[in-house]
């Protein structure tokens, strides 16, 4: 709790100024306020009435400099006057207490919300590769709000009540000292109730969220799956699901809106059954002749004013104990380091890289205990096209990530122009290096810029050329807006192919001395996939390019050709190297025997024979596959 | 629930829209009773708020003037019993306006989930589950939050003002109206200021989702940011949209910091009234001491009321726009449904249900049947002339001829957006064709009634949807008055019950949301459970593309085969033992069947077939031998 403490007050860091200003303009608006019934007071018991004036000297002096109590009589605007100029004076303050606490609470969330946005793009792949998109949003929004809230209206409202309690107590106390006694004796109670009972119904709070958060899985399960419910004609079914819980989280809802009826039920009792004792007090007192009737009504309507914002106090401890629980919440992902983006060569950024890679005896594994790449060594030279292929699960994607840094291996080595990879700054490496994604992101922004991001400088002539290279220049001209058709929620929704297809022409763009596709033409259909492959063979020297490919006319025409299997390199060579080994390599192109095999068998005639190593019947565009 | 606030941001219309209106407050007639006693607990605590000052008075008039303490104990005896009512009502007032917000909002939201079991497939295409969702959830909360606590604050405010100017009034209504001569001016200002501070708060809404999405994107695409090296530009990018933020809810914030220095200087400018006009009355002895202090009280209390009411107009307009949204949702006609004759004439021939029970055609069934509610279809289905277009003008289909016997099984194979989707649709009525019949077992499927052709239907779909809820309740969504037994039977002949049996809780392990808690492979298989379980005479397959282990695609293929027998099916087909297995092989292209025939014969013509049996060998066998580490 203590720490946590701590943590709210450090967000108020460089804020602490607005803070002050924002109670300390609460204090004199305070001061105003109570200022108004002493007014009242002075003017009912001397001025109206024939009582000798109760107050202090500069007063009695200034009342008599404007011409004494008799000039007043006739002249009571003068009062109604000072009343207005007084309320004016609140009001002053009040604006400036509200201006400067929502600046420091905004710009509090506002630095929260940046701090988050930055840690989490600075946390390491392997952070974003096990969370959870809806619950980091969830901390990132509803809980700087929750913070933000309270910030703004809560914390200061602390503030208030204090204060009330520390400028009204001495008022009180230098009129009638019995009176205090009477008109405080309600205040702990009221506050002990409050904490109490908020603590109680925190549970039926807690009852009624879960039950709102059934409910919404009702509704969504049941509005993703409709088309199954729809064919199995459950429509009644389905109601009667969503009823139950529509009915749970009514009577949940409505069980805790009793409970707060009860709050304020019971606390208003207190506070007017506080009121009625000063009432009653003050006439005892008074007709004792202790009490002047001004000195009575000052304290009724102090009382009133006082107990409102005490009474509230409940709330602002529960409203606490969210903003706690909040901060707890965003800390947990503010506590997971950060990736180091700026340590190791070159310390000035310059030079680019040939694009030599060799991998000596690379083992990794996401857990220590359960590798991933065993034993892995290879050589690739500068400009090489190298193709990787295996079985899922073979740690093919594993190996590409390795490359950029994206994780940090610990045993073995990677050279990379002859020097140990994990000795190069992250940032200036991922620069050296365009790498598609399996899934590649597209931003909210037009085409253009999405392809330019890679390389801002880049003219339009280059975007369009990079597109036509990854064979999406003439989809993305066949859009209405052409380049300039934005993408996402707000936009065009493009298909798996072409996101990718997007995504390699950014990545080409990048002119980077390194390219590598992790399994990127995986939606792409095989027609498309091949115009690709030509474009890109023309292309061929100008970066070390990897690919991770499945289909065999992809990976035909590569300089190099990895077979990877359970982590380990298992075939080595090109293409007319591999296909003299026995081997996966070999297995895989023999399919096309096993075709012809099949399709005899169902003809019932033979058909000419094709050499295994003829893959004209594959290279030929035929019908994609749906 | 912010992730839907994205969906919310539609433009506010600006007038006030009675007749809207009229059909929300529909809504509220079942709560009458409720609504009545809620306004008179209103008006009672209006009339006790507006008492106590009265109390004062008399205190101060009775005991203090006097300088008496007689009467004293029967003065206290009121006060108390007065603070109890008050408390009473407190507590009354609160919990019916719940009562009403939590039953109001209950009625609406069950009234718009029955609309959207009814509304036809289009619907959901057009529209999101995000938006659709919002509308369920918030906007609903906002308009019985709205209905309930706008009635509460409402008559309050009304009452107390009300009460309070004729008290004044009465009292000595000279300075009573010179007191309320501020009234105007404080509803000019007020006006003016909820004004601009909805218009301010809007737009802060507005970007505090495009903050979420800021977020949302920052974090799906923290792998490509970092591929880019893109994080200082995003940082940047962000800070533009959190700058913006900062700026308008600060200027939010300072409207209403400022509004309200203008209602309190307005009320002390009415209270100084009281005490200008008031004390001169007490001087001239016309007034007594009591009623100047309940004046000065009255004048205060009098302004409370103001900033609730302009806050209820304010929320008036945003509760309207929630308003138009759920009550086009809940209006929506359903493109597909019944017509009103057919129903009345089905209703006619086939109950009881047990007449039409005998007009079925039996054959041979996998599981008993009992009870069948609806008769039997036989299976036969006839496209005549069929057109169909998903938007006006763009032809999916046009002029499709297909007549498919009674047990067949078709496998419709061809690119994406070839029609195949869309002629399993249209065989099940999900989408009715714009253009020609489609008739079932003879019949225009027009003239049938659609919980019937759903009833007899089973459908598995590529990524197999699962509801939160064991596995055996899962099963059973087939057919819901199925015994344990039956659906154990199910489950083995579809070879799922050995791999339900090695999970700790059997068949009552939950699946978690969707099916999440288990792999597709056998998600898919419950799904086949599922559907045999319903033993429909019209089956749908939509085979999933992405591969599971070589033992669930056996268990998946012998589970296929089990549920084809003896039904018509249409299979949207991706692998090639489905294919080969099938009656025939409908081979499209835009629309079109340019090829039809078994397998063997549509080998032997070396066509379209040809080419797409040979690439899917290809594939199918790569597959098989790169997918051997999954799983």
């Amino acid at each position: 709790m203590g720490h946590k403490l701590k943590q709210l007050w450090r967000l108020m860091q460089g804020e602490e100024k607005r803070y002050w200003g924002a109670i300390l303009a609460l204090g004199f608006a305070t001061v105003f306020v109570f200022m108004v019934p002493l007014v009242v007071r002075i003017t009912i018991d001397s001025i109206i009435g024939d009582k000798p004036l109760d107050a202090p000297g500069w007063i009695v002096s200034a009342i008599h400099r404007v011409g004494g109590v008799e000039f007043l009589q006739h002249h009571l605007w003068v009062i109604a006057l000072i009343m207005v100029v007084l309320t004016a004076g609140q009001g002053v303050f009040m604006y400036l207490k509200g201006r400067w606490s929502a600046e420091a609470a905004e710009s509090m969330a506002k630095r929260l919300r940046e701090q988050l946005y930055d840690h989490l793009q600075k946390l390491p792949f392997a952070y974003h590769s096990r969370a959870e998109t809806g619950d980091l949003i969830q901390r990132c929004t509803s809980d700087v709000e929750t913070i933000r809230r309270f910030f703004a209206v809560q914390f200061v409202e602390v503030g208030r009540a204090l204060m009330m309690l520390a400028l009204v107590l001495p008022i009180m106390l230098s009129l009638d000292v019995q009176m205090t006694l009477v008109a405080m004796a309600a205040v702990p109670v009221i506050i002990a109730f409050a904490v109490f009972f908020f603590i109680k119904v925190k549970a039926a709070f807690q009852l009624s969220d879960e039950a709102e958060g059934e409910l919404s899985t009702v509704l969504q399960e049941n509005l993703t799956g409709i088309r199954v419910v729809r064919a199995f004609a459950r429509h009644d079914y389905e109601i009667d699901k969503f009823d139950a819980k529509n009915v749970d989280f009514r009577d949940k809802t409505y069980r805790l809106i009793t409970l707060l009826a009860l709050y304020w039920g019971l606390s208003d009792l207190i506070c007017l059954s506080q009121i009625a004792a000063v009432l009653v007090a003050g006439a005892y007192f008074a007709t004792q002749g202790t009490l002047t009737l001004g000195t009575v009504v000052v304290f009724v309507t102090y009382e009133g004013m006082l107990l409102w914002p005490i009474r509230h106090m409940g709330r602002v401890l529960t409203d606490m104990g969210k903003a706690l629980v909040s901060i707890g919440r965003i800390q947990e992902i503010l506590d997971e380091p950060q990736e180091d983006m700026l340590q190791g060569y070159p310390p000035e950024g310059h030079d680019t890289l040939k694009g030599e890679l060799v991998f000596d005896r690379l083992s990794f594994g996401y857990t220590p205990d359960l590798p991933v790449l065993k034993e892995v060594s290879f050589r690739i030279q500068p400009g090489q096209t190298v193709a990787i292929m295996g079985p899922t699960g073979a740690g093919k994607s594993t190996l590409v990530n390795l490359i950029p840094r994206l994780y940090d291996y610990q045993q073995g080595s990677i050279r990379l122009d002859g020097r140990e990879l994990n000795t190069y700054d992250r940032h200036w490496l991922r620069q050296q290096i365009a790498i598609v994604l399996q899934e590649p992101f597209l931003y909210s922004k037009t085409i253009r810029d999405n392809i330019r991001l890679s390389r801002k400088s880049a003219p339009d002539r280059e975007v369009y050329d990079a597109a036509s290279v990854a064979s999406i220049h003439d989809v993305i001209l066949d859009f209405e807006k052409g380049y300039d058709t934005a993408v996402g929620e707000r936009g065009v929704t493009l298909s798996g192919g072409q996101k990718q297809r997007i995504a390699i022409a950014r990545a080409i763009l990048q002119n980077a001395p390194i390219l590598i596709f992790d399994d990127s033409l995986s939606a792409v259909d095989t027609e498309t996939e091949a115009k690709i492959q030509r474009a890109l063979a023309q292309r061929a020297g100008r970066a070390t390019t990897i690919i991770i490919a499945h289909r065999l006319t992809t990976v035909k025409h590569a300089d190099l050709i990895l077979v990877l299997e359970d982590g380990r390199v298992t075939q080595i060579g090109n293409h007319d190297q591999l296909m003299r080994q026995d081997g996966l390599y070999r297995r895989i192109w023999n399919i096309q025997h096993a075709l012809e095999q099949d399709i005899a068998d169902e003809i019932g005639e033979s058909n000419e024979f094709y050499p295994v190593d003829d893959d004209s019947r594959i290279d030929e565009p035929v019908l994609t596959r749906s | 629930m912010s992730s839907y606030e994205a969906f919310q941001e539609e433009d506010y219309s600006k007038r006030f829209d009675l007749a809207l209106w009229k059909k929300v407050l529909r809504f509220t007639l079942p709560h009458k009773k409720y609504m009545i006693l809620l306004a008179v607990f209103m008006v009672s605590l209006a009339a006790l708020d507006a008492s106590l000052p009265l109390l004062t008075m008399y205190a101060i008039d009775h005991f203090i003037a006097k300088n008496t303490l007689e009467g004293l104990p029967l003065f206290v005896l009121i006060y108390l019993v007065i603070i109890i009512g008050f408390s009473l009502v407190v507590f009354c007032f609160i919990s019916i306006a719940g009562r009403i917000e939590t039953y109001v909002c209950y009625d609406i939201r069950t009234a718009g989930f029955k609309r959207l079991q009814e509304l036809s497939f289009s619907y959901f295409d057009r529209k999101p589950v995000g938006w659709l969702m919002a509308r369920m959830t918030s906007d609903i909360q906002r308009l019985s939050d709205t209905i309930a606590w706008g009635v509460v604050d409402f008559v309050w405010g009304t009452t107390m003002m009300a009460g309070i100017a004729l008290v004044m009034l009465y009292l000595n209504w000279k300075i009573g109206l010179i007191v309320l001569t501020v009234v105007p001016m404080l509803a000019i200002v007020s006006l003016y200021f909820q004004k601009m501070i909805l218009k301010s708060y809007r737009n802060v809404r507005k970007l505090n989702s495009r903050i979420t999405a800021s977020f949302n994107e920052g974090i799906m695409g923290a792998k490509t940011t970092k591929t880019l090296v893109r994080e200082a530009e995003n940082l940047q990018e962000f800070k533009e949209l959190t700058g913006g933020m900062y700026r308008s809810s600060v200027l939010a914030a300072v409207q209403s910091s400022l509004y309200l220095p203008f209602v309190l200087v307005i009320g002390a400018i009415g209270s100084g009234l009281a005490i200008w006009f008031g004390g001169s009355g007490v001087i001239a002895g016309t007034l007594t001491y009591g009623t100047l202090v309940a004046f000065i009280s009255y004048a205060q209390q009098f302004f409370n009321p103001v900033q609730e009411l302009a806050r209820i107009f304010a929320e008036l307009q945003n509760a309207q726009a929630s308003a138009e949204r759920v009550m086009s949702m809940i209006e929506t006609e359903p493109e597909i449904k019944d017509d009103p004759q057919v129903l009345q004439q089905y209703e006619r021939v086939h109950h009881p249900p047990q007449n039409g029970k005998q007009r079925g055609v039996s054959t041979t069934r996998v599981m008993s049947q009992q009870d069948r509610s609806v008769p039997r279809m036989r299976g036969q289905i006839e496209f005549c002339h069929v057109d169909f277009a998903y938007k006006e003008g763009q032809h999916v289909l046009s002029d499709f001829n297909l007549t498919v016997r009674p047990g067949e099984t078709i496998a419709l194979v061809g690119e994406t957006g070839a029609g195949k989707s869309t002629i399993v649709n249209l065989a099940c009525r999900f989408y009715e064709p714009t253009g020609g019949i489609i008739k079932i077992d003879g019949t225009d499927y027009t003239r049938l009634p659609l919980h019937w052709i759903h009833s007899n239907l089973g459908v598995v779909l590529q990524s197999p949807h699962l509801f939160s809820g064991t596995i055996l309740e899962n099963i059973r969504y087939g057919r819901l008055d199925a015994t344990d037994e039956q659906v154990v039977e199910a489950a083995k002949l579809v070879h799922a019950h050995h791999f339900i049996t090695t999970f700790e809780n059997g068949y009552h392990t939950e699946v978690g949301e969707g099916g999440s808690l288990l792999s597709t492979g056998q998600k898919q298989l419950i799904s086949f459970a599922r559907a045999i379980l319903a033993d429909p005479a019209l089956f749908i397959l939509d085979e999933a593309t992405s591969s599971v282990d070589t033992e669930t695609e056996q268990l998946i293929q012998k589970a296929i085969d089990r549920v084809l027998e003896n039904r018509t099916s249409f299979i949207i087909a991706h692998r090639l033992s489905t294919i080969r297995a099938a009656d025939r092989i409908l081979v499209l292209e835009y629309g079109k069947i340019i090829e039809q025939g078994n397998h063997h014969d549509l080998l032997l013509k070396k066509g379209h077939y040809y080419n797409l049996y040979t690439q899917q060998f290809v594939h199918e066998h790569e597959e098989v031998m790169l997918g051997a580490c999954q799983a």
